[in-house]
């Protein structure tokens, strides 16, 4: 047994899954599930994104169409499906690493575009899968197994780095705020444009012990504590297809 | 139907997040997993629901 | 363009004459990143594409490129991209994501001069061995070589037919010589061609091959069967899972697509060979200089012929060793210091002398060169 919406859109026999306990991003997961039902989106036309990492493995467990790809390149398969098919709504689900750090290009080129995609970034400030090295959104000064002095790298901002690139909708949400956050993923994947979710999850395996930040219900805390969710930008601009449908239509294309 | 506050043990990993975030103290941990231990005083108010990382705790029934 | 057309004859280049073969075979997504020398198989996309209905995208980079056409494919569109040695490189990672999830999809490998940045604009076949190993594991592969730009067109449609028949990415390994080259072929009328479409079948598991098929039969994302693709070893429902016999049937699988269809994909062509004492084997864009020198040395009474692979992957292994019997010796050609010269070698075992001549200059092997070893 589970609850409706766990039932509904977690593939069966899946669960548990794999993500550590206190992990947010089973929290997130849960987030995007109840979005696509509030929204009422027909899920044989849903398709998800991911690439690798602990975030890459939502992919498995969600009921859509789901494709599982290469490290960092999930915004880059998500533009060929949308493109091959605009009827699909079309969601990326990446960590922080993923999407910023070896995924940062197709990133910023998606948002560049305006291309309809909505990205939910997992973001923990770690490489979790690997076990806890630095990423792109790790303070400075934090600890990591690759920085064990400190880390002397800056962080990103990721949500302001993507609406720089031209992203038309972007907001902060977090796991502990489940309610605005829930909220953003459904605005943004009702927006026609590029959207970018960037939500604060808690890796307390790695980040958390490293940090010494506590345990799950500590990072929780701090979220709680420290961070206030977001809604940085919405607003209507040319959409990638429907200009380029623009040009197929004044060609009679296909006809 | 009445409502009732479900714990499904074998998912559950023992975060206690829902502990930490029941405005009732309706659940604790016991042998690293999440117990009803007043339920009596639960509201249904399904915080505990909402964040669970495992989906391990939910309200059934109700609406 | 309209349903009627005839037979025409038309002036084209061999990268426009792979876009005209792309879209007969049926392409309505290209994905490209320009590099020197495939830039013309993105251009004419980008103008051919919208007048049939099909969408062109320029990515940020050779890898969002490969990544786009398989997430194109995956929902049903049959998609290619194009690119030279450099962006080759790039892109084999996911190549290999296309192959182990069994995406198809058409490459066009424009190939220049290397290793790195090398001769951007001179000719070559360097990446021959690449097209077989270039990524990581062992995967199969399917290449294809045209020596003229009809064969462009025709090799394009092929090369999306065995890729929809076999759900894997396919290679047509064309080269500066062929890419650039102008010349008038005849585009067929479209009706008089064979055209594979995939095969579809939902009631099955994404990943099972029904018996007697020879790739699953998935159907595109978006009709219903909301399966999951990935790069994991998975299980035939499309889920990853770390069971060592699995892995190592599913990896199996693969590899025998081809090794139990070489009949099928293999095509080669011959001349002289009924009275040939030297063969000369050359393919691409080399076979047009080694055809001057068979006829050049056959003036003079020596009697060569000519065996050129069109299919480069899997390597026509069989048939070389046959005319190896009937040989006094082959003369081998190819813009690289030796690539496939290897394959011939493993599968001739020495039984005849092999004389190689490699070029790795930018320059272009010219008739006599070839002649002289004959």
């Amino acid at each position: 047994m589970a609850s409706p919406i766990i039932k509904k859109y977690i593939r069966e026999g899946t669960l548990p899954h794999i993500w550590c306990g206190g992990c947010g991003h089973g929290i997130i997961m849960r987030n995007l599930a109840v979005a696509i039902e509030n929204l009422g989106i027909d899920r044989d036309k849903v398709c998800l994104v991911s690439g690798i990492g602990c975030s890459s493995r939502i992919a498995g467990y969600m009921d859509f169409n789901t494709l599982h790809t290469t490290h960092g390149r999930a915004v880059a398969f998500a533009t060929g499906v949308k493109v091959a098919n605009p009827d699909m709504t079309v969601i990326v689900a990446a960590g922080d690493g993923d999407i910023s750090a070896i995924g940062g290009n197709h990133l910023i080129h998606a948002a560049r575009r305006n291309i309809d995609l909505t990205v939910i970034v997992m973001n923990n400030d770690i490489y979790g899968m690997t076990g806890g090295q630095f990423s792109p959104t790790t303070p400075m000064g934090d600890l990591a197994t690759t920085a064990p002095y400190g880390n002397v790298d800056r962080p990103f901002d990721i949500a302001k780095l993507s609406v720089g690139a031209g992203a038309t909708y972007a907001a902060k949400g977090s796991a502990y705020h489940v309610k605005d956050t829930t909220k953003f993923i459904q605005e943004g994947i009702a927006h026609k444009g590029f959207a970018i979710i960037d939500c604060v999850s808690s890796c307390p395996t790695y980040y958390g012990r490293k940090n010494k930040k506590g345990g799950a219900v500590e990072m929780m805390e701090l979220q709680k504590k420290n961070f206030v969710p977001e809604r940085l930008l919405e607003r209507l601009e040319p959409e990638w297809i429907e200009e380029y449908d623009k040009t197929i239509r004044a060609m009679k294309g296909g006809k | 139907m009445s409502k009732k506050l479900i714990i499904k043990e074998d998912w559950c990993k023992g975060c206690a997040i829902c502990v930490a975030f029941c405005p009732k103290k309706v659940l604790d941990i016991k042998k690293e997993k999440a117990t009803i231990v007043n339920e009596e005083a639960c509201i249904y108010c399904s915080l505990c629901e909402i964040r669970c990382p495992d989906y391990a705790i939910y309200i059934e029934g109700g609406k | 363009m309209a349903a009627k057309q005839k037979e025409k004859r038309v002036l084209l280049q061999g990268n426009e004459a792979c876009v005209e073969g792309a879209i007969a075979a049926g392409m309505r997504f290209f994905a490209g990143y320009p590099i020197t020398p495939s830039t013309e198989v993105a251009e004419q996309a980008a103008i051919r594409l919208p007048q049939v209905g099909g969408r062109f995208i320029q990515m940020e980079d050779e890898i969002a490129a490969m990544a786009a056409i398989i997430g194109g494919s995956a929902a049903g569109v049959k998609s290619m991209t194009a690119t030279s040695g450099p962006g080759f490189s790039l892109k084999q990672e996911n190549l290999g994501y296309a192959a182990f999830a069994e995406v198809p999809c058409v490459l066009i490998n424009v190939q220049r001069s290397g290793p790195s940045t090398g001769l951007p604009t001179s000719p070559s076949q360097g990446d021959i061995m690449q097209a077989r190993w270039g990524t990581h594991g062992d995967h199969p592969v399917i290449a294809l070589a045209p020596a003229t730009v009809e064969e462009c067109y025709h090799l394009t449609i092929r090369c999306f037919n065995l890729s929809e028949k076999y759900r894997m990415p396919v290679f047509l390994m064309t080269d500066e010589i062929i890419g650039h080259l102008r010349e008038g072929i005849v585009i067929p009328d479209p009706k008089t061609l064979k055209i594979e479409n995939r095969k579809i079948n939902k009631k099955i598991p994404p990943f099972a091959v029904p018996k007697g098929e020879i790739a699953p039969q998935s159907a595109p994302f978006g009709q219903g069967q909301r399966y999951n693709i990935t790069g994991l070893v998975h299980r035939e429902d499309g889920f990853p899972t770390n069971s060592t016999t699995i892995a190592g049937e599913l990896c199996t699988r693969l590899m025998k697509k081809i090794e139990d269809n070489v009949d099928d994909i293999i095509e080669y062509e011959e001349r002289h060979l009924e009275d040939a004492e030297v063969i000369v084997i050359a393919y691409g864009g080399t076979t047009r200089a080694a055809t001057k020198a068979i006829e050049l040395a056959r003036a003079k009474g020596k009697k060569a012929g000519l065996f050129r692979p069109i299919t480069i992957w899997p390597f026509p292994a069989k048939r070389i060793q046959e005319i190896a019997k009937k040989a006094k010796k082959f003369v081998v050609a190819e813009h690289n210091y030796g690539q496939l010269v290897h394959e011939i070698r493993l599968a001739t075992k020495d039984a005849v002398p092999i004389e190689f001549l490699g070029k790795v200059d930018g320059t272009i092997i010219m008739p006599n060169e070839i002649e002289e070893l004959i």
